[in-house]
């Protein structure tokens, strides 16, 4: 069974494996950092966020500075989409932001239906119009 | 030793009683602070919930007492005076006799009300009982001081008890961001605070009003502690009022089904929160999520200020760990109440998780916070903390993330999925003498134009409302310009390429460019973070907001100029920086902290409100959403083709599908041959301490040892030692020109 965890991301319960969400690639233990099974690229944050004012002219242009702030962009090794953007100062240690509980996980999960896909929960219903 | 401790116990009682009548002073009391939780149920309660516990019943019961509420926020909203009020930035609420936040208005700014029970609690405890305050039906109490239960100093609240029978058996309370306060700047959020009396009234709770009518002396007193007396006032009396209409409300509830059953309401709405909230916390996945984010300034200084979080859900508890983030600063203002993350914590689940639980305090019944003591999220007593909102709306955001990091895989959701919402106040601030000759000191309403996270299926609304208030206005630009000497001469107008990009995007901000006119003396400030490192990520692969400046054009008229030569004016931040169409005017960019500043007439100050994350990989967005924002004027050509790579014709504005999906395959095979396996990357890339170009506080890899502007300042967490004391800029700015002068004078 296919936990989604994140858009990018799944867990299936019975390899207890993290895969791509985009094309299945097996990325590692869920029980590891899945940070681990993908790829890593550091940007210059101003190749994202690039300045909306002429950066000869002046200080702060709306690009963060590079001496503060870096980005790096995680993909999947076979598809290369995007799986998570982390903004770090230079140096600073990634996080290990999803770290569960397999076991629970998987008791938890023994008593519900597989999902097909993520359950985005209850749409938006514009209360009708009163003037 | 014996006999000594068998006389302390015996005698126990009044030495207590010594000790509470001969106190010279009653400081926020620790027992109280502490308790985010519900009080245990009373005697009382027990016995009202024994003869009224028909769930059917209580519950409307809870109705008919939130209609009320409802109604008298709308009072509040309508009557109140202060800028605050008419944009929402208000709320009035029903709590219970021992103080808890049972019942919040379904409008308004949840956080306000769910910190009005810590001052209740200090009233029931210290002044009931004393003979020189009392508490007696027609009393009307009010608070300030952040330290005794508020968000943070510029707002007010009003108390008043709800007697039946000669018995308490509620409390009724209204909150409203009044804006001036008397700080050392005007309009209550004091960026130059470096002392807690540099912030302005300092209200612990105090009794203002007797049997139902405010008293002239107290009120004197106050409004000569403000720089606006009659709104003080004017506020004063719609809070008390709102409070009377809630226990005109409750009377009419008691009289109707009995005071046992609107007891018995109150409390169990509480409990059924809780059992609730415990209940959905179980759905989630058991384990950790860790998220940090780093503010850029103190609002005097840029510095870089970490907060860091790992949130843990076991079972039906969540534990929020915020150790290891910055020390507190012990002269500057940007410091949070732990109570005040709480409460925001409180307003997260309140309107972006479960907006279906009933807003009231048991939400938080479930979870539990650990700080270190002190630290930048746990201020000590006298440490400055009225920019509370510089660490909190980053404490909070973190806490965004690493809930919708555990609710993306629940098949039971009661709301959707967001990336982080625009967190910062990127408003001016304002001060002086109106058109009117009144003399004001307040905050823009723009302050609730934050850009709203996107969905996993839709993008994100602009300018859409506050991470504080789901349910606020940005008010009416052309009411405001008949009040205040100034007039926003671009408004509203999104700020192309300011976009949280992603596969879906999140919803813009908007630009301001203010000039003033019309008053003899007349300022501005600013109170935002954000200019160096960006304020929100995004979510999922989305990326977060850029970085925000004040941009500012001096030494030009430009109402003159609109006269003479309209043609020449440009409608953008972006145009008037780098065309800079008006000669001999100055043109600077400067981040978004600027303290009170006289404005000349006709001189630009520029700044946009901030875009919400995105969610998801930028290349996975739909081609016809790109050029739509292309259309709309939201990005730019640069952005299309850089961020979403999309192939089109740029006269028709027509997609090219198959050269977009080559072009998009490309980028991503790009992304992999430039991309190293993590460990190899974190070879290279991680390094044991900061690089030291920047000052930096907080935990680098071990949250137990804290940074203290340095590199090799390292402490042990809630241990930094000496404290962090900042020196003024002015001095550093001094002490660094008379260095070049003394070298320069040397080299001649």
């Amino acid at each position: 069974m296919k936990v989604f965890i994140t858009s990018m991301l799944t867990i299936d319960l019975d390899s207890e494996r993290w895969e791509c969400a985009s094309c299945g690639h097996d990325i590692g233990s869920a029980r590891d950092n899945y940070k681990k099974g993908l790829l890593v690229r550091e940007r210059e944050p101003s190749e994202i966020h690039a300045p909306i004012l002429d950066a000869k002219e002046y200080e702060f242009t709306f690009a963060p500075d590079p001496d503060w702030c870096r980005i790096l962009e995680y993909c999947c090794p076979n598809c290369g989409h995007l799986a998570e953007v982390e903004y770090l100062p230079p140096g600073h240690p990634p996080a290990h932001d999803i770290e569960l509980d397999i076991d629970a996980l998987k008791a938890q999960w023994a008593k519900r239906e597989p999902l097909e896909k993520p359950a985005l929960g209850p749409d938006f219903v514009a209360p009708p119009h009163s003037h | 030793m014996g006999d000594d401790m068998d006389i302390g116990g015996a005698s126990s009682s009044a030495v207590e009683d010594f000790l509470k009548e001969t106190s010279l002073y009653l400081a926020p009391d620790p027992e109280i602070m502490e308790n985010h939780g519900l009080e245990p149920r009373t005697a009382y309660e027990d016995q009202c919930i024994a003869k009224a516990n028909d769930p059917v019943r209580l519950e409307i019961v809870r109705e008919r007492i939130l209609a009320g509420v409802n109604e008298s926020f709308e009072m509040l909203e309508n009557m109140g005076a202060a800028p605050g009020a008419k944009w929402g930035d208000c709320v009035s609420a029903v709590y219970t006799a021992s103080g808890d936040l049972s019942l919040a208005s379904s409008g308004g700014v949840v956080i306000f009300c769910n910190l009005v029970q810590y001052p209740i609690k200090f009233i029931n405890k210290y002044w009931a009982g004393d003979a020189t305050v009392g508490i007696k039906e027609g009393d009307v109490f009010i608070v300030n001081d952040a330290r005794y239960g508020q968000a943070h100093n510029t707002d007010q609240s009003m108390m008043m008890p709800v007697f039946h029978d000669g018995r308490i058996v509620a409390w009724a309370g209204a909150t409203v961001h009044e804006g001036e306060n008397g700080a050392i700047e005007p309009g209550g959020m004091p960026s130059l605070a470096e002392q807690i009396w540099d912030e302005g009234l300092k209200m612990s709770p105090f009794k203002v009003a007797e049997n139902y009518k405010l008293r002239r002396d107290l009120v004197t007193f106050l409004q000569n502690s403000v720089r606006e007396p009659k709104l003080q006032y004017a506020d004063m009396k719609v809070k008390m009022y709102v409070c009377r209409r809630i226990e005109t409300r409750i009377h009419e509830a008691i009289a109707e089904y009995g005071v046992e059953a609107v007891v018995a309401a109150l409390r169990m709405n509480l409990e059924d929160t809780d059992a609730e909230v415990r209940r959905r916390l179980s759905e989630w996945p058991d384990g950790t999520t860790r998220h940090a984010w780093w503010t850029d300034g103190t609002l005097r200084e840029n510095v870089q200020i970490k907060i860091n979080l790992a949130l843990t859900k076991k079972g039906d508890e969540l534990t929020f760990d915020y150790r290891g983030s910055s020390p507190e600063f012990t002269n500057r203002s940007n410091n949070s109440l732990d109570i005040t993350v709480k409460g925001m914590l409180a307003q997260l689940f309140l309107t972006f998780i479960w907006p279906d639980i009933p807003r009231n305090q048991g939400v938080l019944a479930p979870m539990k916070f650990v700080f270190d003591n002190p630290s930048v999220l746990k201020p000590a007593f006298g440490t400055p903390n009225a920019q509370s909102m510089m660490t909190v709306f980053t404490a909070w955001s973190a806490g965004q993330v690493c809930a919708m990091k555990f609710l993306y895989s629940n098949p039971k959701k009661y709301t959707r999925v967001l990336a982080p919402w625009f967190n910062m106040i990127n408003t001016f601030l304002f001060g002086g003498l109106t058109q009117h000759g009144e003399m004001v000191g307040n905050v823009c309403a723009d302050i609730n134009g934050m850009g709203g996270g996107a969905l996993a299926d839709r993008d994100g609304e602009h300018g859409c409302a506050p991470i504080f208030a789901t349910m606020s206005d940005i008010g009416e630009q052309e009411f405001i310009e008949e009040e205040m000497p100034f007039i926003q001469i671009v408004s509203k107008k999104m700020m192309r390429d300011n976009q949280g990009f992603g596969r879906q995007r999140g919803g813009m901000g908007y630009q301001m460019v203010l000039a003033m006119r019309d008053s003899p003396a007349f300022g501005f400030m600013l109170t935002a973070m954000g200019a160096k490192f960006p304020n929100i990520p995004g979510l999922f692969g989305g990326y977060g907001c850029p970085t925000y400046p004040l941009s500012r054009v001096s030494g030009v008229d430009v109402f003159d100029i609109l006269v003479k030569d309209p043609g020449s004016f440009r409608y953008s931040i972006e145009e008037l920086m780098n065309e800079r169409p008006f000669k001999g005017a100055k043109y600077t960019t400067h981040p978004m902290t600027l303290g009170y500043t006289l404005a000349k007439r006709g001189e630009l100050y520029m700044i946009s409100q901030g875009t919400g994350g995105g969610f998801g990989d930028p290349l996975d967005r739909k081609p016809e959403d790109v050029i739509r924002d292309l259309d709309e004027d939201l990005i730019s050509h640069d952005v299309a083709w850089r961020i979403y790579r999309v192939v089109y014709d740029r006269d028709t504005l027509h997609v090219d599908t198959e050269a977009t999906e080559e072009a998009r395959e490309a980028m991503r095979r790009e992304r992999i041959a430039k991309s190293k396996p993590f460990d190899a990357f974190c070879e290279g890339w991680v390094k044991d301490k900061p690089s030291g170009k920047v000052p930096y506080y907080g935990s680098w890899d071990d949250r137990s040892m804290v940074h203290a502007g340095s590199p090799d300042a390292l402490h042990p967490a809630g241990q930094v030692n000496p404290p962090v004391i900042m020196p003024h800029p002015l001095q550093v700015k001094i002490d660094r020109l008379e260095a070049e002068l003394a070298a320069a004078r040397k080299k001649a």
